[in-house]
């Protein structure tokens, strides 16, 4: 069954039949990528994709997305060393509250923008005090994207931060650290390739979004319309645009997965490292050690 | 290991039975010849008096059930082309229409059953002070249109070339539900719609006609497809739109009278 050099072979607790249904699910993903690649007009693909709106719509995207990472690290590490290392009432409401938008379809997410940050809204007069235009502008996009995107970061961080444990802070302060330079030079290292992958999967998540942008913040080209907006705008008239702007989106995503779940070195993948148990690791220990000295 | 695999076959069986089943559950529901489904695809702007036709057509025709499916025109037309199954297809402009006609899935010329004419939208109060097209093209005006590529951008494009207005909006939304919805929420000074949209929004919008959108018309065409099983029941429902009973229902919610 498993051939003469069976016995040297790491037992891996895999029952043969769930690979079967495993390559049914990589189906499930693959084959609509396939389908769609299938469809790409080859001939024209170079003009569909430099054309002044598509390229308009791409800038835009990853200046957007790149805004909105930003915007979600200085506000999500914060959130995130809270939720992980905080003890008050209702910090698990909080929690719920703020993984919400993962859960929640984007066009409810820009509705809510909407009655937050809209001429209407919330804190609608207070903005035009200050005379802020978010309607219609790219800060509109940009806070719709981060909406949705924080709580990937927050997620990630605080996953790596729960899993490391708070041995080395511990420590840290027994050897006369102040909480600051705890967080500086323990916390944040150590929990630093949780923060790289949330931060990836959060600029993933901008580029995708969509349906709260469409909602909240309106289309106009160079402005607020995104790539996935304009291929939602392409699919109305020119197919074949729309097929190849999807294929540079799914390009992009596939460069920005890559770059999370890269192997550095043999090691297992970046985004596992961080929500490993630091303990055995002499790397990690290292380099608390190191911070310290 | 054999047990392993029976469950593998089993588990698969179960997923293409399931598929198999998802695929052909529509056809069987046409199968029976007492009662018959027609499926009309309409643009969204046709969704209350085609559902109030619809009920009209089931009173009048007993044992047809009529299921509708509103999408923006583009949509269904490409919804149409990958093989939805569908008996009428009715489109908001022309252009999509001779679409549906050149891939050969209408049977028959289409009929133009209504036609629909732009009309300004504004917040209740009017808070920008608008009262003309031109007004429109003032600075500082935050103005949400469709864009170029979909039937509403078009027609607001054609009646700005007539009189010389040159729009900058603020957003181009790919449909004019997305601009009424910019409009009702207060974010856009103004937006441009159909004169059906202002009706259907109610006391949540205030509708100003304007003269210049005379040069714009857009026609609404209607046809039996070619895929369809119960073309018999197809034709009546056209014959339903075009004529009077069709025609006050399409008149009450906004819509001029189609070409004869």
């Amino acid at each position: 069954m498993t051939g003469g050099h069976a016995g040297r072979q790491a037992y891996t607790g895999v029952p043969r039949w769930l690979y079967g249904l495993a390559v049914l699910a990589a189906l499930v993903v693959v084959l609509p990528l396939v389908a769609m690649v299938a469809r790409v007009n080859w001939a024209n693909f170079i003009p569909l994709v430099t054309s002044a709106p598509a390229l308009a719509a791409l800038g835009l995207s990853l200046r957007t997305a790149a805004a909105s990472t930003a915007l979600c690290i200085v506000l999500g590490v914060p959130l995130a060393v809270v939720l992980a290392r905080g003890r008050f009432p209702l910090l698990g409401l909080l929690r719920s509250l703020v993984l919400l938008p993962l859960v929640l379809p984007p066009v409810v997410g820009g509705i809510a923008l909407l009655y937050t940050f809209g001429r209407q809204g919330l804190l609608g007069g207070a903005i035009e005090v200050l005379g802020l235009q978010i309607a219609f502008s790219t800060t509109a996009v940009v806070l719709a994207q981060t909406f949705v995107a924080l709580p990937f970061l927050v997620v990630s961080l605080e996953g790596a931060l729960r899993t490391g444990g708070q041995r080395y802070e511990a420590v840290a302060a027994t050897l006369g650290a102040t909480p600051g330079t705890v967080f500086r030079r323990v916390t944040l290292p150590l929990a630093l390739p949780g923060l790289a992958s949330g931060a990836v999967l959060s600029f993933a998540r901008s580029l995708g979004e969509f349906g709260a942008t469409l909602t909240f913040a309106g289309s106009l080209q160079g402005v607020t319309r995104t790539l996935p907006l304009e291929i939602y705008l392409q699919r109305e008239t020119d197919p074949d645009a729309a097929v190849a702007l999807s294929l540079v989106l799914v390009a992009v995503a596939v460069a920005v997965v890559a770059l999370a779940y890269r192997r550095p070195g043999g090691r297992g993948p970046d985004g596992k490292a961080g929500k490993q148990a630091s303990g055995e690791r002499p790397t990690t220990a290292a380099g608390a050690g190191g911070a310290l000295a | 290991m054999t047990g392993s695999r029976k469950l593998t076959a089993l588990l698969l069986a179960v997923l293409m039975t399931a598929m198999l089943a998802a695929c052909t559950g529509k056809g069987d529901a046409d199968a029976g010849s007492g009662s018959s489904t027609l499926t009309v695809f309409a643009a969204a702007s046709l969704k209350s008096s085609f559902t109030e036709l619809a009920e009209r057509f089931e009173a009048e025709n007993p044992g047809t059930t009529v299921t509708l499916s509103f999408a923006g025109s583009a949509d269904l037309a490409t919804q149409l082309s990958q093989g939805a199954p569908a008996d009428v297809f009715a489109s908001a402009d022309s252009g999509t229409m001779a679409k549906v006609q050149e891939a050969g899935l209408a049977d028959g010329g289409p009929r133009n059953f209504a036609t629909n004419t732009l009309a300004i939208a504004v917040p209740p109060g009017n808070p920008a002070g608008i009262r003309s097209f031109a007004d429109l093209a003032k600075a500082g005006i935050k103005l949400v249109a469709c864009a170029p590529q979909v039937p509403c951008g078009a027609a607001a494009a054609r009646v700005a070339d007539s009189t010389g207005t040159v729009l900058s909006p603020v957003s181009e939304e790919n449909s004019v539900t997305d601009v009424l919805g910019k409009v009702i929420s207060g974010e856009a000074d103004a937006g441009l719609v159909y004169v059906t949209d202002v009706r259907s929004a109610g006391a949540r919008v205030k509708g100003i006609p304007f003269p210049e959108a005379a040069a714009a018309v857009n026609p609404y065409p209607a046809a039996v497809l070619a895929g369809s099983r119960n073309k018999t029941a197809a034709g009546r429902f056209l014959d339903l739109l075009a004529g009077p009973e069709g025609q006050e229902v399409l008149a009450a919610a906004g819509f001029g009278p189609g070409p004869a």
